[in-house]
This record gives C-alpha cells, sequence and structure tokens, in this order.
C-alpha cells in the first residue's frame, strides 16, 4: 500500500499536464502542419507563432491589458477589504451579519446576469473600455473573497495584541500598519494570490466592458476563428503565454497555499 | 472571539460597501427595472408587470435547460469531491514532493477560462487532438462536435480536469491542519485506515468540504466560458447550459424582458440553495 501511494498524485498530474503539452506541441507547429499532420512533438519546429505575438502590438498589448487591470483590481481589493475585514474580525455592529452575507451573495451572482447592465452602466459613466472598469467590475466578486480569507487570517490573531498596543500607547492608525498587516502578511499574500487569480481567469466582463483600447488578451485570442480562417498555431501560442503569470504566481505563494486555506475561516 | 459592540466599525466597511454596492446595486436595479418592461428598442419602454415571470417558469426551454444544469452540477460534485479527497489523502505530507504537486496541480486553476476552453477544444479534436485520436484510433466512435454523449463527456472531463485541484488543495489543507496525536491514539487503538478515514480525517475535513461544496455547486451552476468555447451549446442544445441560453437570449435575439426575468429566477436560485449551505456551516460553527 505505502508503495503504490505516489502513483495517485502522479497518475492525476500526468493527466493535469497532457493538455497543457498538447497546446505548447500545437504552439511550435505551423498551422498547415497541425492540421495535415498527426504526431505527438512538432516535426517542423518554428517560433514563427511566437513571433507573431510579440511584434504585433495587438496581440502583446493585450498581455499589458490583461495584467494592468488585474493589478489594478487586486490592489483595489485588498486595500478595501482590509479595514472591513478588520471591522468584521473584531467588533459587532448593527446589521453586521446581514452585511457578511450580502457581500457573499454577490460572488454567488452568475456575470452572465451582469453582463449587459454593466455594459451599459460602465458606458453611461463614460468608463467603457478602460482598465479601472474592468478592475472595479471584477470587485463585484473578489471583494466579498478577500473580506472573507482577510477575516479567517485576522480572527486566527489574538485580540489581546491590539489591546497590549494600545496600552503602550499607540494610536489605532501605527497599531494597524506597523504591527497588525505584518502579523497577517501571508494571509495578505493569500488573498492577493486569490484576487489576482480571479480577475486573471475571468473574461465575460472583461470582453462585455471592452472594445480596443483595454481589450484583453484572453478576449482577442478569439480573433483567430473570426478572420482567415482557423489560426490554430497562433491561437495554441496565445494560449500557452496566458499560463506563464498565473505560474509565475503559483510559484511564489506555493508554501502558503495550502497554509492559507487552512488558517482561514475556510 | 469575544467581539466588542461599536457603531464606529461601519466607517470600515464603508470602501467595500461602496465599491460593491455600485458594482451590485445598480445592475441588478437595472435588471429588475427590465423584468417587468417590454422594450420596442431606442429606450421605449411599455409596463408588462409579471408577465416575463411568468413565461419563463412556464417555458420549456428554461426548464430543459435549467434540468441540464442541474445534473451537469450534480454530476461535477459528484465525481470532484470523491476525487479530491482521494488525492489529498495520496499526497505527500513532506519533502520535495509536496511543493512540486501544489504547484503542478494549482495550474489549471489559473489557466483563463476560454483558453480551457480552446485548450480542450484541439485536445479532444477527433483528427488532430490527443485525446480525440486516440479514442478513435483505439475503437470508440468519438466526435464531440456531432454526438450529444461525446460533448457531455467532453465537457465533465474538463470540468473535472479544471476544478479537481480546487477540493484536492483545500482538503489537504483541511489534512494538515490534524494534529500527529490523533493517528498515535488510532494507532494504539488498532483502528483500521477507513477508521481514521471515517472517524478522524472526514471529521476535521468537514470545514473545509463545506466551503468546498459551496464554491464548486456556484462555480459549476454559473459555469458559462468554457463550454461556449468548447461546444457553443452544441451539438444542437445538448450542452446548452443555464448562462448560455441567458446570454443566447439577452444579447443574441435581444430580449430583454424574457432575459431579465430568466436572470433573476436564476440568480434566486443560486442564492437559496447557498443560502442553506451558508446557513448550515455557520450553525455547526456555533456548535464547535
Amino acid at each position: 500500500m505505502k508503495k503504490i501511494k505516489w502513483l495517485v498524485p502522479t497518475i492525476y498530474i500526468i493527466f493535469l499536464m497532457l493538455p497543457i503539452y498538447w497546446l505548447l506541441n500545437m504552439s511550435f507547429k505551423t498551422t498547415t502542419e497541425i492540421i495535415n499532420v498527426y504526431s505527438l512533438w512538432p516535426k517542423d519546429f518554428t517560433l514563427e507563432n511566437y513571433v507573431t505575438i510579440f511584434t504585433d502590438s495587438t496581440w502583446y498589448m493585450g498581455y499589458v491589458n490583461s495584467i494592468t487591470y488585474t493589478v489594478f483590481n487586486t490592489i483595489i481589493s485588498v486595500s478595501a477589504a482590509l479595514p472591513a475585514a478588520y471591522a468584521f474580525s473584531r467588533y459587532k455592529f448593527l446589521g453586521d451579519k446581514h452585511l457578511f452575507f450580502w457581500l457573499l451573495t454577490n460572488r454567488m451572482a452568475p456575470p452572465a446576469v451582469f453582463a449587459l447592465p454593466f455594459f451599459q452602466f460602465y458606458s453611461s459613466v463614460n468608463l467603457f473600455d478602460t482598465h479601472i472598469a474592468i478592475a472595479l467590475s471584477h470587485c463585484l466578486f473578489n471583494i466579498p473573497l478577500a473580506v472573507w480569507i482577510l477575516e479567517g487570517f485576522m480572527s486566527a490573531v489574538p485580540k489581546e495584541l491590539d489591546e497590549t498596543a494600545y496600552v503602550d500607547g499607540y494610536s489605532f492608525g501605527r497599531f494597524f500598519f506597523k504591527i497588525f498587516i505584518p502579523t497577517i502578511a501571508a494571509g495578505i499574500g493569500i488573498t492577493m494570490f486569490f484576487c489576482f487569480m480571479f480577475s486573471w481567469v475571468e473574461l465575460l466582463l472583461a470582453k462585455t466592458l471592452t472594445a480596443t483600447i483595454a481589450k484583453p488578451i484572453a478576449a482577442i485570442m478569439t480573433r483567430t476563428s473570426s478572420t482567415s480562417g482557423y489560426e490554430l498555431g497562433l491561437l495554441a501560442a496565445a494560449g500557452s503565454l496566458t499560463i506563464i503569470p498565473g505560474a509565475v504566481v503559483i510559484y511564489f505563494v506555493r508554501n502558503y497555499i495550502a497554509k492559507g486555506f487552512a488558517m482561514g475561516r475556510v | 472571539m469575544n467581539k466588542t459592540f461599536n457603531q464606529k466599525a461601519w466607517y470600515f466597511v464603508i470602501p467595500v460597501f461602496v465599491l460593491v454596492a455600485f458594482n451590485a446595486a445598480v445592475p441588478l436595479m437595472t435588471v429588475v427595472n427590465y423584468s417587468f418592461q417590454e422594450t420596442f428598442g431606442s429606450n421605449v419602454f411599455a409596463w408588462e408587470g409579471t408577465r416575463w415571470f411568468k413565461e419563463i417558469l412556464h417555458s420549456e426551454r428554461f426548464h430543459a435547460s435549467l434540468g441540464r444544469q442541474a445534473i451537469f452540477t450534480f454530476i461535477i460534485l459528484l465525481i470532484q469531491l470523491p476525487l479530491g479527497i482521494f488525492i489529498a489523502l495520496t499526497m505527500p505530507k513532506k519533502g520535495w514532493g509536496v511543493p512540486v504537486c501544489l504547484i503542478l496541480m494549482s495550474m489549471p486553476l489559473l489557466i483563463p477560462w476560454n483558453v480551457v476552453g480552446a485548450m480542450w477544444n484541439i485536445f479532444a479534436l477527433p483528427d488532430i487532438g490527443f485525446l480525440g485520436n486516440s479514442l478513435n484510433s483505439i475503437g470508440f466512435d468519438y466526435n464531440f462536435t456531432q454526438q450529444s454523449g461525446d460533448a457531455w463527456f467532453t465537457t465533465i472531463l474538463m470540468d473535472v480536469w479544471h476544478w479537481t485541484s480546487l477540493v484536492v488543495l483545500l482538503s489537504y489543507a483541511g489534512l494538515n491542519s490534524i494534529q500527529p496525536a490523533y493517528y498515535q491514539a488510532a494507532e494504539i487503538d488498532g483502528a483500521s485506515r477507513w477508521d481514521i478515514f471515517r472517524y478522524i480525517e472526514l471529521p476535521k475535513m468537514k470545514k473545509v468540504l463545506t466551503l468546498a461544496i459551496l464554491l464548486r455547486f456556484m462555480d459549476s451552476f454559473m459555469i458559462y466560458t468554457e463550454p461556449f468555447v468548447l461546444t457553443g451549446g452544441g451539438p444542437g442544445n445538448a450542452t446548452n447550459f443555464l448562462s448560455l441560453d441567458l446570454v443566447k437570449m439577452a444579447l443574441g435575439q435581444f430580449d430583454l424582458g424574457p432575459a431579465a426575468a430568466m436572470s433573476l429566477i436564476y440568480f434566486l436560485i443560486v442564492l437559496l440553495i447557498c443560502w442553506i449551505f451558508y446557513s448550515l456551516m455557520m450553525k455547526n460553527e456555533a456548535r464547535t
């Protein structure tokens, strides 16, 4: 039993890697090779697809746009959620439980429900096709999540920490920034990871709220199927590149992922 | 933790309240507004009362997509939860295997959803995809773009690929929080592997598993982008889930009234089920 235990995760990881490998495999082929020859590795190895993406500004600006609004959203969500999570973890106030559930309900709203009204709403306040519009709209599901995770981390910190600091003559602001935030640094890291993740992978709202200037890479990719046939090689290369930012972020937070879930309210 | 009663805490919540209300209240009111009216384009509206709600609730199209959605979500939960727990149980607890497993298993979670759809599309194509080609060469007649059974199989396999890792990560975190003393005690008592799972691990994972169920329910019930890219709801209407049907109605046919009524009914269903889960979760927490 002990000896074959590693087999299960190994098989699972192979299953996870197969479609990713297939995407990479295709990205190094020419479109004609993809369509005409079935092979497990590129026979006619080419970097042409990647060159196209990095030299055409409509392509690479897509990555810049996606990263821009994702970072905006992460900053807005976490900085707004910090004081709120503190309030929920330390105080009772009128309507606190209802407010908490109301926040969570927004994580439950199907984005498809909001797509059209968001389009009209952001157009009417002249924010259509801007990075900030996508960053704000993603707050709809990221802020509730951020409050939820941070509240869990903050509740794990004993209240005596606050009281000792006040006895020592700290003002609230100094306590919050100098003592409290460093104490829950790991929790903030995890929260940023989740905000980044959900903002990076969402497409429906990001696509609805943009036309040309702030268009995310994922939406630009749909272009390959509409013009000039189906450029599979290019599509595969663009897809492969969208995996990189996520992989980089995972590498940095790898030690916190499991711990973060365990410590939070979750 | 004993919390102090302090109304000033509201000041801390104001930024979150404003941001979420800005995003939730205004669009939601727009939807409510549409759901009671008929539009003739160019901002001309006529009051329709509850006509759209009655129509949607009695429409076969809505029943069909709701049915498909419920079956899909049910299958997803049935596969992903046991599989996720099983994988988490077999994962290494220490050593170099831990970061390797965590990094590789998290990969699918961080790929944009339409890339997931596109990736599975080219992976499953019967002629040039690895999955499709392999299945056909060992004798299955597999073509997910034409046979609805195959389309379902591919969509479910894709979702299992995409989201099982979330259940794995949550369960793994739950398992890690169990003190070694529990296992030592179980060993002394001569408990079997099943007993350990049933009476130590499962109860300790209750909290994270409730969250896993909640998250997987919400996200699989709202699934849109991946099946849209993979099958586009087809062949025919075979994989036309609720969100897909809704967007087709709202943006494709521009039937704003019925689409808005359907949105509200859809939202209320999700809300009701989540509220039941949430209440159960809070009840458990209060007891422990």
